[in-house]
Protein backbone atom coordinates (compact mmCIF):
# COMPACT_ATOMS: atom_id res chain seq x y z
CA UNK A 1 0.00 0.00 0.00
CA UNK A 2 1.56 3.12 -1.49
CA UNK A 3 -1.06 5.42 0.93
CA UNK A 4 -4.19 5.34 2.88
CA UNK A 5 -5.74 7.17 0.61
CA UNK A 6 -6.81 6.06 -2.83
CA UNK A 7 -8.84 8.43 -5.28
CA UNK A 8 -9.98 5.11 -7.23
CA UNK A 9 -11.37 4.16 -3.47
CA UNK A 10 -14.15 7.10 -3.78
CA UNK A 11 -15.70 5.30 -6.70
CA UNK A 12 -16.39 2.31 -4.33
CA UNK A 13 -18.06 4.12 -1.62
CA UNK A 14 -21.24 2.44 -1.95
CA UNK A 15 -19.19 -0.99 -1.52
CA UNK A 16 -19.68 -0.07 2.26
CA UNK A 17 -23.43 -1.48 1.67
CA UNK A 18 -22.26 -5.02 0.64
CA UNK A 19 -22.08 -6.19 4.10
CA UNK A 20 -24.56 -4.23 5.43
CA UNK A 21 -27.31 -3.92 3.42
CA UNK A 22 -30.08 -2.60 5.19
CA UNK A 23 -27.92 0.16 6.57
CA UNK A 24 -26.23 1.14 3.15
CA UNK A 25 -29.22 1.49 2.03
CA UNK A 26 -30.62 3.81 4.52
CA UNK A 27 -27.52 5.63 4.90
CA UNK A 28 -27.43 6.09 1.14
CA UNK A 29 -30.79 7.24 0.33
CA UNK A 30 -30.70 9.37 3.62
CA UNK A 31 -27.24 11.23 2.02
CA UNK A 32 -29.17 11.39 -1.56
CA UNK A 33 -31.95 13.31 0.10
CA UNK A 34 -29.74 15.48 2.30
CA UNK A 35 -28.66 17.12 -0.42
CA UNK A 36 -31.54 17.49 -2.89
CA UNK A 37 -33.03 20.98 -2.78
CA UNK A 38 -34.89 21.92 -0.18
CA UNK A 39 -34.87 24.89 2.28
CA UNK A 40 -31.57 25.55 1.13
CA UNK A 41 -30.31 25.08 -2.97
CA UNK A 42 -28.41 22.35 -3.77
CA UNK A 43 -25.68 25.03 -4.55
CA UNK A 44 -25.41 25.98 -0.67
CA UNK A 45 -25.75 22.27 0.60
CA UNK A 46 -22.51 21.43 -1.38
CA UNK A 47 -20.94 24.77 -0.38
CA UNK A 48 -21.82 23.54 3.41
CA UNK A 49 -20.07 19.90 2.33
CA UNK A 50 -17.32 21.93 1.28
CA UNK A 51 -16.93 23.75 4.41
CA UNK A 52 -17.33 20.85 6.70
CA UNK A 53 -15.34 18.31 4.78
CA UNK A 54 -12.68 20.82 5.44
CA UNK A 55 -13.21 20.91 9.03
CA UNK A 56 -13.10 16.77 9.09
CA UNK A 57 -10.41 16.70 7.06
CA UNK A 58 -11.77 14.42 4.37
CA UNK A 59 -9.89 14.01 1.26
CA UNK A 60 -12.39 12.62 -0.40
CA UNK A 61 -15.08 14.76 0.19
CA UNK A 62 -12.64 17.75 -0.57
CA UNK A 63 -12.19 16.13 -4.07
CA UNK A 64 -15.83 15.56 -4.75
CA UNK A 65 -17.25 18.57 -3.30
CA UNK A 66 -14.83 20.48 -4.99
CA UNK A 67 -16.44 19.06 -8.06
CA UNK A 68 -19.48 19.35 -7.17
CA UNK A 69 -19.15 23.32 -6.25
CA UNK A 70 -18.06 23.83 -9.29
CA UNK A 71 -20.63 22.10 -11.40
CA UNK A 72 -23.28 23.64 -9.24
CA UNK A 73 -22.01 27.48 -10.09
CA UNK A 74 -19.82 28.37 -7.60
CA UNK A 75 -16.53 29.76 -8.16
CA UNK A 76 -13.30 30.17 -6.55
CA UNK A 77 -14.15 32.72 -4.27
CA UNK A 78 -17.03 31.27 -2.88
CA UNK A 79 -15.65 28.00 -2.18
CA UNK A 80 -12.50 30.03 -0.53
CA UNK A 81 -15.13 31.99 1.69
CA UNK A 82 -16.37 28.52 2.64
CA UNK A 83 -13.33 26.96 3.38
CA UNK A 84 -12.75 30.15 5.87
CA UNK A 85 -15.70 29.31 7.44
CA UNK A 86 -14.77 26.07 8.48
CA UNK A 87 -11.29 27.44 9.55
CA UNK A 88 -12.96 29.92 11.48
CA UNK A 89 -15.30 27.85 13.17
CA UNK A 90 -12.07 24.77 14.36
CA UNK A 91 -10.07 27.93 14.97
CA UNK A 92 -12.94 30.20 17.73
CA UNK A 93 -13.73 26.06 18.81
CA UNK A 94 -10.26 26.14 20.28
CA UNK A 95 -9.92 29.83 20.50
CA UNK A 96 -13.31 29.80 23.02
CA UNK A 97 -12.43 26.52 24.80
CA UNK A 98 -10.09 29.52 26.29
CA UNK A 99 -12.49 30.18 28.21
CA UNK A 100 -12.04 27.45 30.72
CA UNK A 101 -8.29 27.78 30.69
CA UNK A 102 -8.80 31.11 32.53
CA UNK A 103 -11.56 29.97 34.20
CA UNK A 104 -9.56 26.94 35.80
CA UNK A 105 -6.25 29.19 36.10
CA UNK A 106 -9.02 31.60 38.35
CA UNK A 107 -10.25 28.90 40.39
CA UNK A 108 -6.26 28.21 40.74
CA UNK A 109 -5.18 31.24 41.37
CA UNK A 110 -5.45 34.57 43.61
CA UNK B 1 -4.65 7.55 -26.21
CA UNK B 2 -6.30 6.01 -23.34
CA UNK B 3 -7.95 3.11 -23.17
CA UNK B 4 -11.63 3.20 -21.89
CA UNK B 5 -12.96 -0.23 -21.25
CA UNK B 6 -15.97 0.60 -18.42
CA UNK B 7 -18.22 2.45 -20.89
CA UNK B 8 -20.85 0.50 -23.97
CA UNK B 9 -20.72 1.90 -27.19
CA UNK B 10 -22.93 4.78 -27.43
CA UNK B 11 -24.73 3.18 -30.45
CA UNK B 12 -25.75 0.45 -27.54
CA UNK B 13 -26.97 3.67 -25.47
CA UNK B 14 -28.73 4.85 -28.58
CA UNK B 15 -30.30 1.40 -29.25
CA UNK B 16 -31.34 0.89 -25.59
CA UNK B 17 -33.54 4.06 -25.51
CA UNK B 18 -34.86 3.47 -28.60
CA UNK B 19 -32.94 6.22 -31.01
CA UNK B 20 -30.96 3.90 -33.22
CA UNK B 21 -30.50 4.81 -35.78
CA UNK B 22 -30.06 7.83 -34.97
CA UNK B 23 -31.18 9.74 -38.05
CA UNK B 24 -32.02 13.39 -39.07
CA UNK B 25 -34.97 14.95 -39.46
CA UNK B 26 -34.43 17.85 -42.06
CA UNK B 27 -31.58 20.35 -41.89
CA UNK B 28 -32.68 23.97 -40.23
CA UNK B 29 -29.49 24.78 -39.45
CA UNK B 30 -26.61 24.83 -42.49
CA UNK B 31 -23.13 25.79 -40.15
CA UNK B 32 -20.32 26.57 -42.22
CA UNK B 33 -16.83 26.93 -40.47
CA UNK B 34 -14.90 29.09 -42.81
CA UNK B 35 -11.32 28.11 -40.76
CA UNK B 36 -9.32 27.31 -38.41
CA UNK B 37 -7.56 30.86 -38.30
CA UNK B 38 -8.24 32.79 -35.01
CA UNK B 39 -6.74 35.73 -32.66
CA UNK B 40 -7.24 33.52 -29.50
CA UNK B 41 -5.94 30.16 -28.91
CA UNK B 42 -8.48 29.01 -25.65
CA UNK B 43 -7.73 25.54 -23.72
CA UNK B 44 -10.89 24.55 -24.20
CA UNK B 45 -11.38 24.85 -28.07
CA UNK B 46 -12.21 21.82 -29.80
CA UNK B 47 -11.51 23.20 -32.94
CA UNK B 48 -7.48 23.31 -32.52
CA UNK B 49 -8.10 27.36 -33.87
CA UNK B 50 -5.34 29.78 -33.28
CA UNK B 51 -3.27 33.26 -34.85
CA UNK B 52 -1.02 30.58 -37.01
CA UNK B 53 -3.89 28.48 -38.91
CA UNK B 54 -3.83 28.87 -42.51
CA UNK B 55 -7.02 26.59 -43.32
CA UNK B 56 -9.64 29.18 -44.71
CA UNK B 57 -12.81 28.33 -46.74
CA UNK B 58 -12.25 28.99 -50.04
CA UNK B 59 -14.36 31.08 -53.22
CA UNK B 60 -15.53 27.76 -54.67
CA UNK B 61 -16.99 26.42 -51.18
CA UNK B 62 -18.45 29.72 -50.30
CA UNK B 63 -20.45 29.73 -53.90
CA UNK B 64 -21.22 26.39 -53.58
CA UNK B 65 -22.45 26.96 -50.40
CA UNK B 66 -24.59 29.89 -51.51
CA UNK B 67 -26.33 27.86 -54.49
CA UNK B 68 -27.00 25.07 -51.87
CA UNK B 69 -28.60 27.58 -49.78
CA UNK B 70 -30.21 29.54 -52.94
CA UNK B 71 -31.97 26.21 -53.70
CA UNK B 72 -33.19 25.17 -50.33
CA UNK B 73 -35.16 26.80 -47.89
CA UNK B 74 -32.59 26.32 -44.77
CA UNK B 75 -33.75 28.93 -42.63
CA UNK B 76 -30.72 29.71 -40.23
CA UNK B 77 -26.65 29.64 -41.38
CA UNK B 78 -24.83 29.57 -38.14
CA UNK B 79 -21.19 30.78 -39.04
CA UNK B 80 -18.39 29.81 -36.81
CA UNK B 81 -14.70 29.10 -36.92
CA UNK B 82 -12.05 30.05 -35.40
CA UNK B 83 -12.63 33.58 -35.35
CA UNK B 84 -15.10 33.53 -38.53
CA UNK B 85 -15.22 37.86 -38.92
CA UNK B 86 -10.80 37.18 -39.78
CA UNK B 87 -11.84 35.14 -42.79
CA UNK B 88 -11.46 37.75 -45.84
CA UNK B 89 -14.56 37.10 -47.49
CA UNK B 90 -16.61 37.10 -44.09
CA UNK B 91 -19.05 40.27 -44.81
CA UNK B 92 -19.77 39.90 -48.08
CA UNK B 93 -20.47 36.31 -47.17
CA UNK B 94 -23.13 37.65 -44.21
CA UNK B 95 -24.63 40.35 -46.70
CA UNK B 96 -25.55 37.61 -49.85
CA UNK B 97 -27.01 35.21 -47.03
CA UNK B 98 -29.35 38.26 -45.74
CA UNK B 99 -30.10 38.62 -49.25
CA UNK B 100 -31.08 35.76 -49.53
CA UNK B 101 -33.44 36.01 -46.63
CA UNK B 102 -31.74 33.39 -44.07
CA UNK B 103 -31.34 34.49 -40.35
CA UNK B 104 -27.58 34.55 -39.86
CA UNK B 105 -25.95 33.69 -36.79
CA UNK B 106 -22.62 33.87 -35.71
CA UNK B 107 -20.14 32.80 -33.15
CA UNK B 108 -18.14 35.81 -32.25
CA UNK B 109 -15.15 35.36 -29.59
CA UNK B 110 -15.86 39.45 -28.18
CA UNK B 111 -11.88 40.09 -28.01
CA UNK B 112 -11.50 40.24 -32.20
CA UNK B 113 -14.29 43.23 -32.21
CA UNK B 114 -11.16 45.13 -30.27
CA UNK B 115 -8.61 44.56 -32.50
CA UNK B 116 -7.62 46.90 -35.12
CA UNK B 117 -9.67 46.56 -38.55
CA UNK B 118 -12.39 44.45 -36.66
CA UNK B 119 -13.80 47.57 -34.72
CA UNK B 120 -16.65 47.87 -36.60
CA UNK B 121 -17.82 44.54 -36.29
CA UNK B 122 -20.68 45.31 -33.82
CA UNK B 123 -22.27 47.99 -36.17
CA UNK B 124 -21.78 45.72 -39.41
CA UNK B 125 -23.89 42.67 -37.28
CA UNK B 126 -26.58 45.33 -36.19
CA UNK B 127 -26.88 46.58 -40.16
CA UNK B 128 -27.47 42.91 -41.24
CA UNK B 129 -29.50 41.45 -38.21
CA UNK B 130 -26.84 39.43 -37.75
CA UNK B 131 -27.88 36.91 -33.93
CA UNK B 132 -24.58 36.82 -32.31
CA UNK B 133 -23.20 33.83 -29.82
CA UNK B 134 -20.45 35.26 -27.65
CA UNK B 135 -18.00 33.30 -25.86
CA UNK B 136 -17.40 33.87 -22.31
CA UNK B 137 -16.36 31.11 -19.65
CA UNK B 138 -16.90 33.34 -16.59
CA UNK B 139 -17.98 36.69 -15.66
CA UNK B 140 -15.00 37.30 -13.13
CA UNK B 141 -11.42 37.86 -14.80
CA UNK B 142 -9.24 34.92 -13.03
CA UNK B 143 -11.46 32.18 -14.32
CA UNK B 144 -11.95 34.07 -17.85
CA UNK B 145 -8.07 34.42 -18.49
CA UNK B 146 -7.09 31.05 -17.37
CA UNK B 147 -9.18 29.91 -20.20
CA UNK B 148 -9.04 31.98 -22.96
CA UNK B 149 -5.67 34.16 -22.36
CA UNK B 150 -3.98 36.96 -20.23
CA UNK B 151 -6.23 40.23 -20.83
CA UNK B 152 -8.96 38.42 -22.74
CA UNK B 153 -11.41 39.36 -19.71
CA UNK B 154 -10.69 42.87 -19.64
CA UNK B 155 -11.35 43.05 -23.62
CA UNK B 156 -14.38 40.69 -23.95
CA UNK B 157 -15.94 43.04 -21.42
CA UNK B 158 -15.18 46.26 -23.82
CA UNK B 159 -17.03 44.17 -26.33
CA UNK B 160 -19.97 43.56 -25.14
CA UNK B 161 -20.24 46.81 -24.11
CA UNK B 162 -19.66 48.17 -27.49
CA UNK B 163 -22.78 45.34 -28.49
CA UNK B 164 -24.95 47.16 -25.33
CA UNK B 165 -24.23 50.56 -26.59
CA UNK B 166 -25.94 49.52 -30.03
CA UNK B 167 -29.14 48.07 -28.81
CA UNK B 168 -27.95 44.28 -28.80
CA UNK B 169 -28.60 42.15 -25.48
CA UNK B 170 -30.89 45.20 -24.43
CA UNK B 171 -34.79 44.26 -24.08
CA UNK B 172 -36.81 46.33 -26.28
CA UNK B 173 -34.38 45.31 -29.73
CA UNK B 174 -35.03 42.78 -31.60
CA UNK B 175 -30.81 42.36 -31.68
CA UNK B 176 -29.99 39.11 -29.83
CA UNK B 177 -27.06 38.65 -27.97
CA UNK B 178 -26.39 35.20 -26.26
CA UNK B 179 -23.38 34.50 -24.37
CA UNK B 180 -21.78 30.57 -24.43
CA UNK B 181 -20.75 29.12 -21.76
CA UNK B 182 -17.95 26.82 -21.44
CA UNK B 183 -16.83 25.16 -17.59
CA UNK B 184 -13.00 26.43 -17.18
CA UNK B 185 -11.46 22.81 -16.56
CA UNK B 186 -12.96 19.02 -16.19
CA UNK B 187 -16.30 19.66 -15.00
CA UNK B 188 -19.84 19.86 -16.03
CA UNK B 189 -21.41 22.73 -16.70
CA UNK B 190 -23.72 24.08 -13.40
CA UNK B 191 -27.55 24.60 -14.48
CA UNK B 192 -27.81 26.59 -17.55
CA UNK B 193 -30.93 28.66 -15.82
CA UNK B 194 -29.19 28.93 -12.47
CA UNK B 195 -25.76 30.18 -14.09
CA UNK B 196 -27.38 32.66 -16.22
CA UNK B 197 -29.28 34.09 -13.56
CA UNK B 198 -25.48 34.33 -12.11
CA UNK B 199 -24.22 35.85 -14.95
CA UNK B 200 -27.14 38.55 -15.78
CA UNK B 201 -27.00 39.67 -11.93
CA UNK B 202 -22.93 39.88 -11.54
CA UNK B 203 -22.83 41.24 -15.34
CA UNK B 204 -25.43 43.75 -14.50
CA UNK B 205 -24.03 44.88 -11.31
CA UNK B 206 -20.32 45.31 -11.86
CA UNK B 207 -20.51 46.06 -15.27
CA UNK B 208 -23.74 47.41 -16.81
CA UNK B 209 -24.01 44.56 -19.52
CA UNK B 210 -27.02 42.97 -20.62
CA UNK B 211 -27.73 40.00 -23.10
CA UNK B 212 -30.40 37.52 -23.64
CA UNK B 213 -29.92 34.24 -22.73
CA UNK B 214 -26.39 32.35 -21.99
CA UNK B 215 -26.08 28.73 -23.63
CA UNK B 216 -24.55 26.28 -21.71
CA UNK B 217 -22.08 23.50 -23.21
CA UNK B 218 -20.24 21.01 -21.78
CA UNK B 219 -16.52 20.63 -23.09
CA UNK B 220 -16.12 17.81 -25.74
CA UNK B 221 -13.68 15.63 -25.63
CA UNK B 222 -12.52 16.64 -28.87
CA UNK B 223 -8.97 18.96 -30.18
CA UNK B 224 -7.35 21.16 -27.65
CA UNK B 225 -9.44 19.80 -24.28
CA UNK B 226 -9.01 15.85 -25.63
CA UNK B 227 -5.03 16.73 -25.39
CA UNK B 228 -6.00 18.34 -21.59
CA UNK B 229 -7.29 15.26 -20.74
CA UNK B 230 -4.91 13.07 -22.03
CA UNK B 231 -2.33 15.17 -20.69
CA UNK B 232 -3.19 14.97 -17.20
CA UNK B 233 -4.51 11.56 -17.31
CA UNK B 234 -8.37 12.36 -17.05
CA UNK B 235 -9.80 11.14 -20.84
CA UNK B 236 -10.91 7.75 -19.05
CA UNK B 237 -12.54 9.05 -16.05
CA UNK B 238 -14.14 11.87 -18.02
CA UNK B 239 -15.08 9.88 -20.68
CA UNK B 240 -17.05 7.51 -17.93
CA UNK B 241 -18.83 10.41 -16.25
CA UNK B 242 -20.35 11.24 -19.62
CA UNK B 243 -21.03 7.76 -20.22
CA UNK B 244 -22.50 7.37 -16.58
CA UNK B 245 -24.91 10.69 -17.31
CA UNK B 246 -26.39 9.53 -20.71
CA UNK B 247 -29.69 11.29 -20.77
CA UNK B 248 -32.33 9.91 -23.21
CA UNK B 249 -33.99 13.21 -23.59
CA UNK B 250 -31.32 14.99 -24.18
CA UNK B 251 -30.24 12.25 -27.11
CA UNK B 252 -33.34 12.77 -28.66
CA UNK B 253 -32.47 16.28 -29.04
CA UNK B 254 -29.08 16.22 -30.27
CA UNK B 255 -28.30 19.31 -32.78
CA UNK B 256 -26.84 16.94 -35.33
CA UNK B 257 -30.46 16.39 -35.87
CA UNK B 258 -30.90 19.48 -37.27
CA UNK B 259 -27.80 20.60 -38.67
CA UNK B 260 -25.55 20.23 -41.61
CA UNK B 261 -21.99 21.91 -40.89
CA UNK B 262 -19.36 21.97 -43.81
CA UNK B 263 -15.92 22.86 -43.44
CA UNK B 264 -13.63 25.07 -44.79
CA UNK B 265 -12.98 22.21 -47.84
CA UNK B 266 -16.49 21.57 -48.33
CA UNK B 267 -16.90 18.55 -46.57
CA UNK B 268 -19.80 17.99 -44.81
CA UNK B 269 -20.22 16.65 -41.15
CA UNK B 270 -23.33 16.24 -38.72
CA UNK B 271 -21.76 18.28 -36.53
CA UNK B 272 -18.93 21.07 -35.85
CA UNK B 273 -17.12 17.79 -33.57
CA UNK B 274 -17.63 15.01 -36.09
CA UNK B 275 -15.71 17.86 -38.47
CA UNK B 276 -13.01 18.17 -36.22
CA UNK B 277 -12.25 14.18 -35.72
CA UNK B 278 -13.02 13.54 -39.86
CA UNK B 279 -15.99 11.75 -39.28
CA UNK B 280 -17.58 12.76 -43.02
CA UNK B 281 -21.64 12.18 -43.42
CA UNK B 282 -22.07 8.60 -44.81
CA UNK B 283 -24.22 5.80 -44.40
CA UNK B 284 -24.84 6.03 -48.25
CA UNK B 285 -25.27 10.18 -48.03
CA UNK B 286 -23.45 12.65 -49.69
CA UNK B 287 -20.34 13.96 -48.18
CA UNK B 288 -19.14 17.36 -49.90
CA UNK B 289 -20.95 20.21 -51.06
CA UNK B 290 -20.91 19.59 -54.42
CA UNK B 291 -22.86 16.85 -54.14
CA UNK B 292 -25.47 18.44 -51.92
CA UNK B 293 -28.79 16.52 -52.14
CA UNK B 294 -31.49 17.55 -49.83
CA UNK B 295 -33.87 14.27 -50.18
CA UNK B 296 -30.63 12.48 -49.11
CA UNK B 297 -29.38 14.54 -46.40
CA UNK B 298 -32.60 15.21 -45.00
CA UNK B 299 -32.92 11.82 -43.09
CA UNK B 300 -29.52 10.29 -43.33
CA UNK B 301 -28.55 8.24 -40.16
CA UNK B 302 -25.61 10.24 -38.35
CA UNK B 303 -22.50 9.07 -37.67
CA UNK B 304 -21.69 8.46 -34.24
CA UNK B 305 -18.70 7.74 -31.85
CA UNK B 306 -18.14 7.78 -27.97
CA UNK B 307 -17.60 11.57 -28.17
CA UNK B 308 -20.96 11.92 -28.83
CA UNK B 309 -21.51 11.49 -25.17
CA UNK B 310 -20.61 14.55 -24.80
CA UNK B 311 -23.78 15.90 -26.15
CA UNK B 312 -26.07 13.62 -24.05
CA UNK B 313 -25.14 13.81 -20.57
CA UNK B 314 -27.23 15.50 -18.13
CA UNK B 315 -28.90 18.36 -19.67
CA UNK B 316 -27.57 17.78 -23.08
CA UNK B 317 -24.96 20.13 -24.89
CA UNK B 318 -25.48 21.88 -28.28
CA UNK B 319 -24.14 24.75 -29.91
CA UNK B 320 -27.15 26.32 -28.66
CA UNK B 321 -26.36 25.51 -25.07
CA UNK B 322 -28.61 22.33 -23.02
CA UNK B 323 -31.23 20.42 -24.82
CA UNK B 324 -33.05 18.64 -21.82
CA UNK B 325 -33.75 18.64 -18.73
CA UNK B 326 -30.80 16.78 -16.22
Amino acid sequence: MDSYYNPDDLGKFSDMAKDAPELGKAFFEYYGKVFEEGALTEREKSLIALAVAHAVQCPYCIDAYSKDCLEKGSNREQMTEAVHVAVAIRGGASLVHGIQMRNSADKMTF
Amino acid sequence: MATITKIPLFEESLKKSGLFPLKASGISVFQMNLGRLCNQACKHCHVNAGPNRKELMGSEVIESCLLVLEKSDIPVVDITGGAPEMHPEFRTLVERLKKLGRKVMTRCNLTICVEDGYGDIPEFFKKNSVEVVASLPYFKKEETDRTRGEGVFEKSIDALKKFNEIGYGVDGTSLTLNLAYNPTGLYFPPPQSVLEADFKRELGKRYGISFNKLLTMINMPVGRFAEFLERTSNYGSYMEKLAKLYNRSAAGNVMCRNTLSVNWEGDMYDCDFNQMLDIKVNHGAPSHINGFDAELLNDREIMVGLHCYGCTAGSGSSCGGATANG
